[in-house]
């Protein structure tokens, strides 16, 4: 789960790291108003949850309230790569002197989480690491040992940072572990920690996310969750307990389990088509899953057709034929689906799929051939 | 022959008064399974499906003679009972839960590396000797005995592609699905060398998808390997940034991307298939 800069800010304070002093607003006259308070030149910072946001035109600098006001209005309802911008954090502008890199997050190679120090911050640290990975120094923590000093002045040392910042990164590091462990993050970055001019180190922008498997240990962020979902689809989907990521096209994909529906989507785009979505029902396909997965892909008004491709294991052919059969009818349905399903029992399924508008597949192929073919005519 | 479990493998159920447990346990009995105990705290003494029921894991393989244990109890228990099978000293526990918090797994995985235990998981199907044994919720109706083995990060992918290979009288050794999760107890290069081993696996087939660098790695060993290996990568259509389902299948920083993972195995003289349903024709070639 993601969280907003100005909400990661609010998390890496309660653990003592520094942050500019600022507030969120929605409306350009509440950005305004936070200007006048702070009293200095601010910087106006749209919240959305995608990288690249000052390259997009979403982080601005105002030397006055009036200026703030402006550039907020521009700012307040701007698109950034498919997200429309519907908060701002305005806070105190730095005197940068320097940038720097902090963050931690798993290396799924070594099983371990890493932390990572760069001389080179400010920028998309995803590009460093691809260009020039020598700049990112990366210590792995054993969890049983956590984060340890000496690896703190290992990696600092490493990475170059000036010598009047290693002091005082220290505490940033420290205070980004202890977050990243009990946020339960998959990732916790400090990126640029800025040396400013008068010395001070200041963390001036922050991103957590967080782990979805472990948001039973946070039921505080349970509406931070809700928000977190950038499409609306997927906030729904989110609220009937789907596995859902909306992809764009026309044809709607529905089956049990990731590495299924994965293949499937595959089919589909070979045999011409484009997936509207992935979603994973989970085991067995009982009616009411059915019907609530199959509600959710047509809100969805591109699709043009809907493919089930359900492996039966141990749940039987014609079990999930009549799961399928009595969710869909509940549904006011105007758009072909192609159902494929296999398993004990498939075929007496298949029959009793033929006595209904659905249409039945024997391969994963053949239905993402038939599918794509029917939701071209319709 | 099989790798990891055999006909004479004594299994103990972790959570086996749970819906799920107790649905499995019947399943895996009726495959020939020898379940031998279960364990759920404050539930000793009791029996589920003639099966005797104990508090802890070391009581269980103390009175049985355990050595697998399966894992059916829910994320939040999950580490815990990973760790109590493990200090109980069993040869292999699998771990089924799906949702455990990353940062949990990482715990439990170095910690269990250090011991005498094999885990294998979480968020996996289990795996399967056919004809002698299964552990966990592979059906058993998918597999016959044979030459081929099998190794998956998907559960239900790996169902279609078996069943494909079963129909087609291509058996296998022994089905293993190592779980969908970033920080899994086996990965492809824990499991592959169990295959290189055994005498009886001829072919191996290796079913992978977008995320993580597991795919990459393998393709590290399989270049020292001497038996071919057929891989099928899922996901090659799924947009960077995006968690597919499982935890572990999402393209992240220009990492895991199908198309790398693809590339690896080709250079190692991998044949990795646009389609799954090609992966039988791959795997008789290679049987001669």
């Amino acid at each position: 789960m993601k969280i907003h800069e100005y909400q990661a800010k609010q998390v890496l304070a309660r653990y003592g790291v520094p942050v500019p002093a600022g507030e969120v607003a929605t409306t350009p006259a509440e950005v305004r108003a936070i200007a006048e308070k702070l009293g200095k030149r601010v910087v106006v910072k749209s919240q959305v949850h995608v990288g690249g946001r000052g390259k997009a035109g979403g982080i601005k600098l105002a030397d006055t309230p009036d200026e703030a006001e402006a550039v907020a209005s521009r700012i307040l309802g701007m698109d950034i790569k498919g997200l429309t911008v519907e908060k701002v954090l305005v806070e105190e502008a730095l005197n940068i002197a320097r940038e720097y890199y902090l963050g931690i997050t798993l290396d799924r190679g070594a099983q371990r989480n890493v932390l990572m120090v760069s001389a080179a911050g400010g920028v998309d640290i995803e590009e460093v690491a691809a260009e020039t990975p020598e700049k990112i120094a990366r210590v792995l923590i054993d969890p049983a040992l956590g984060l340890r000093d000496y690896q703190i002045r290992d990696a600092c040392y490493a990475a170059g940072l000036d010598r009047e910042a290693i002091a005082g990164a220290g505490k940033f590091l420290k205070a980004l572990y202890q977050t990243y462990i009990d946020m339960d993050c998959s990732l916790a970055e400090i990126n640029p920690l800025v040396l400013t001019a008068e010395g001070t180190l200041i963390a001036a922008d922050g991103k957590i996310n967080i782990d979805d498997n472990a948001m039973y240990r946070h039921a505080d962020l349970a509406d931070l969750a809700e928000e977190g979902q950038d499409n609306p689809l997927e906030a729904e989907a989110h609220r009937r307990g789907l596995q859902y990521v909306y992809l764009g096209g026309d044809i709607g994909i529905i089956g049990n389990g990731a590495g299924l529906v994965m293949g499937t989507l595959d089919e589909v785009k070979d045999a011409g088509g484009t997936p509207a979505n992935f979603l994973d029902i989970g085991g067995g396909a009982k009616a009411e899953v059915v019907a609530s997965a199959l509600e959710l892909v047509l809100m969805d008004p591109n699709v043009k057709g809907v493919l089930f491709n359900i492996f039966g294991g141990i749940t039987r052919g014609d079990e999930v034929a009549r799961g399928i059969i009595a969710g869909s009818a509940r549904l006011n349905i105007q758009v072909p689906i192609v159902v494929r399903l296999t398993g004990t029992n498939e075929a007496e399924g298949r029959a009793l799929l033929a006595q209904t508008t659905l249409v039945p597949a024997e391969t994963m192929q053949e239905a993402a051939a038939k599918i794509v073919e029917l939701a071209r005519a319709a | 022959m099989s790798v990891l479990i055999n006909k004479d493998s004594r299994v103990l159920v972790q959570g086996i008064t749970g819906r799920e447990g107790e649905f499995h346990t019947r399943q895996m009995r009726a495959y020939g399974t020898q379940v031998v105990a279960g364990v759920t705290p404050g539930k000793g003494g009791q029996a589920v499906d003639t099966v005797p029921v104990f508090d802890t894991v070391a009581q269980a393989v103390k009175a049985t003679g355990a050595n697998v244990s399966v894992i059916f109890v829910p994320p939040r228990f999950a580490p815990d009972a990973c760790l109590e099978a493990a200090d109980a000293g069993v040869d292999l526990a699998v771990c089924i839960t799906e949702g455990i918090p990353i940062n949990d797994m990482v715990a439990v995985v170095a910690h269990i590396r250090t011991t005498q235990t094999r885990l294998l998981g979480g968020n996996c199907p289990g795996l399967i000797t056919p004809g002698e044994c299964k552990v966990g919720i592979m059906p058993g109706n998918i597999v016959i005995p044979g030459p081929v083995g099998l190794v998956a990060r998907s559960g239900t992918l790996t169902y279609e592609i078996v069943s494909r290979l079963t129909r087609e009288g291509l058996g296998q050794t022994t089905c293993v699905g190592i779980g969908g999760d970033p920080v899994p107890g086996q990965r492809f290069i824990d499991v592959l060398p169990l295959f290189e081993a055994d005498p009886h696996t001829k072919v191996v087939v290796m079913i992978g998808e977008i995320g993580g660098t597991d795919e990459e790695d393998a393709a590290e060993y399989i270049r020292t390997m001497t038996k071919p290996v057929v891989a099928f990568i899922s996901g090659r259509t799924a947009p960077p940034g995006k968690r597919m389902g499982h935890a572990g299948a999402i393209v992240s920083g220009g990492k895991g991307t199908a198309q790398a993972k693809v590339e690896a195995l080709t250079a190692v003289g991998v044949p990795v298939p646009i389609s799954s349903r090609e992966v039988p024709a791959l795997v008789r070639e290679r049987l001669g």
